[in-house]
């Protein structure tokens, strides 16, 4: 049989799809820890990010992040957090090993959201914030109604670049010894198990795209009708822009 | 894992200097390697990127599907990429290069684009009346106007790239990974520090190295920032 029809096979067979181990269970874990990752991180970055690009201080820091972060590779973070909470027993319905896995996801996650969103923050018009207050608006009514609204699809970017690293990573996640769909590749791979493998790499590949291109249309629709880029009015992105930084930061 | 530790077992501390002493062949091997597999990388995908960057610049037809095909490589997961190169190309190098060159593709290509973009129409006129035939624009005009953005890629893709390189350590590759696998694997932790420190030092130097060769080549461009 060929390679393709194995892995076909592998897919039809019942028993992979049930219990702890099965293809359900394994697609939760693996949302489940991603998106409380992601949202651990979102609690403690934008918060963040949105301070220091409303009060306009400490930007170099909320630039440097990222770049601190694409520097350090998410692997080694992994590893790292394995020696560290390794002995740390997480929540059940996170399985064994969730809290290293945890720790690193979420730690993985709080800087392209700290950069996109101070640089979200910096885009609104020093004009607009001008006319926003001349209108009587109050601090909070500024920040709320005026400049939020603005920084909404560079804030949306940031939680998209992180969501898809975290699902990215989640995968490498079992490695040190967590489930989520990075189980059957590295399973298949320690088993030599090929047709495992690769519909393991399969699946992580499906839901990364899913992933993206959901976030994708999520940061579109952010985006206020005033801001949306009209066909005559296309502005071309000069280097290096929030969008650069938000799409690259891996 | 602490649980099954030898009873009476000094406790393994961060870093034992003598491991790294001892093993400094070791060491200078894996970061070698990293070094080889990064370069690698970042080369081919330049050579790659160059023509299909010029194609999506010039022609709306094609930008479309470069930059897809490029985007949906970018998002699949590295582990996952490996993975699906594995059954076909095995335990070689080649499963790692592919996957690693598939990667700097859609960053390299995304600036190059951006940088040909932001040459101002009116040099390109000046050019075209000082009688430039296309070819000539292109070499003497464009891409060097281009270059701060196209470095700046590649600056972004190295730094990713260095940090990517640790994972082909699962499929028998890795480099400086394949020091912090070890580090993993075994109850003892300085292989996992000494990889860790090594590899983040080498993407901050090369960016830094990377930073000083976009000032010399591109004195033009100093009064203004390319980040």
């Amino acid at each position: 049989m060929s390679f393709f029809g194995q892995v076909i096979q592998w897919f039809q067979n019942p028993a992979h799809w049930q219990g702890d181990a099965g293809i359900p269970h394994r697609t939760f874990e693996h949302l489940l820890m991603s998106g409380a990752s992601v949202l651990t991180a979102a609690l403690i970055a934008l918060p963040v990010g949105i301070a220091v690009g409303h009060y306009g201080r400490g930007g170099i820091l909320a630039i440097n992040v990222s770049n601190v972060g694409r520097a350090i590779p998410s692997f080694a973070v992994l590893v790292l957090a394995a020696k560290l909470f390794g002995f740390v027993s997480g929540p059940r319905v996170l399985g064994f090993g969730a809290v290293p896995a945890f720790v690193a996801l979420v730690a993985l996650a709080i800087p392209p959201m700290v950069t996109n969103s101070y640089i979200g923050m910096r885009e609104v018009d020093a004009d607009v914030r001008e006319a926003a207050r001349g209108m009587g608006m109050r601090e909070g009514a500024v920040l709320l109604r005026v400049e939020l609204p603005i920084a909404l699809p560079f804030i949306m970017a940031g939680i998209r670049t992180s969501a898809v690293n975290v699902v990215a990573t989640a995968t490498l996640a079992a490695v040190v010894a967590w489930g989520g769909l990075g189980r059957f590749i590295v399973d298949g791979f320690g088993l030599q198990d090929y047709p495992m493998l690769f519909a393991g790499a399969v699946m992580v590949a499906v839901l990364s795209l899913i992933v993206e291109f959901s976030l994708a249309g999520v940061q579109r629709l952010s985006t206020p009708a005033g801001l949306r880029p009209s066909k005559t009015n296309q502005k071309e992105e000069p280097v290096g822009t929030a969008r650069d930084i938000a799409v690259v930061a891996a | 894992m602490l649980a099954t530790g030898v009873v009476g077992a000094v406790e393994d501390p961060w870093i034992r200097w003598s491991w790294i002493s001892g093993h400094a062949d070791v060491i200078i091997a894996a970061l070698l390697q990293h070094i080889q597999l990064t370069l690698i990388a970042v080369v081919v995908g330049l050579l790659i990127a160059v023509p299909l960057g010029l194609l999506a610049w010039r022609s709306r037809v094609f930008r479309g599907p470069i930059f897809s095909v490029t985007g949906i490589l970018y998002t699949i997961p590295s582990l996952a990429l490996f993975s699906l190169l594995l059954p076909f190309t095995g335990l070689t190098i080649w499963t790692a290069e592919i996957g690693l060159v598939g990667y700097t593709l859609l960053i390299l290509i995304r600036n190059i684009v951006v940088g040909l973009n932001a040459v101002p129409d009116e040099v390109r006129e000046a050019a075209r009346g000082m009688g430039f035939r296309p070819l000539a624009e292109l070499a003497r005009v464009d891409l060097p106007l281009a270059f701060p953005g196209i470095l700046a890629g590649i600056r972004i893709a190295t730094v990713t790239t260095i940090g990517l390189v640790t994972v082909t350590a699962l499929i028998g590759e890795g480099g400086l990974g394949s020091l912090i696998y070890d580090g993993l694997l075994r109850d003892f932790k300085t292989p996992l520090v000494v990889g860790t420190v090594l590899c983040v030092a080498l993407a901050v130097l090369s960016d830094l190295g990377l930073a000083l060769l976009q000032r010399v080549v591109t004195p033009w461009a100093r009064s203004r920032a390319v980040p």
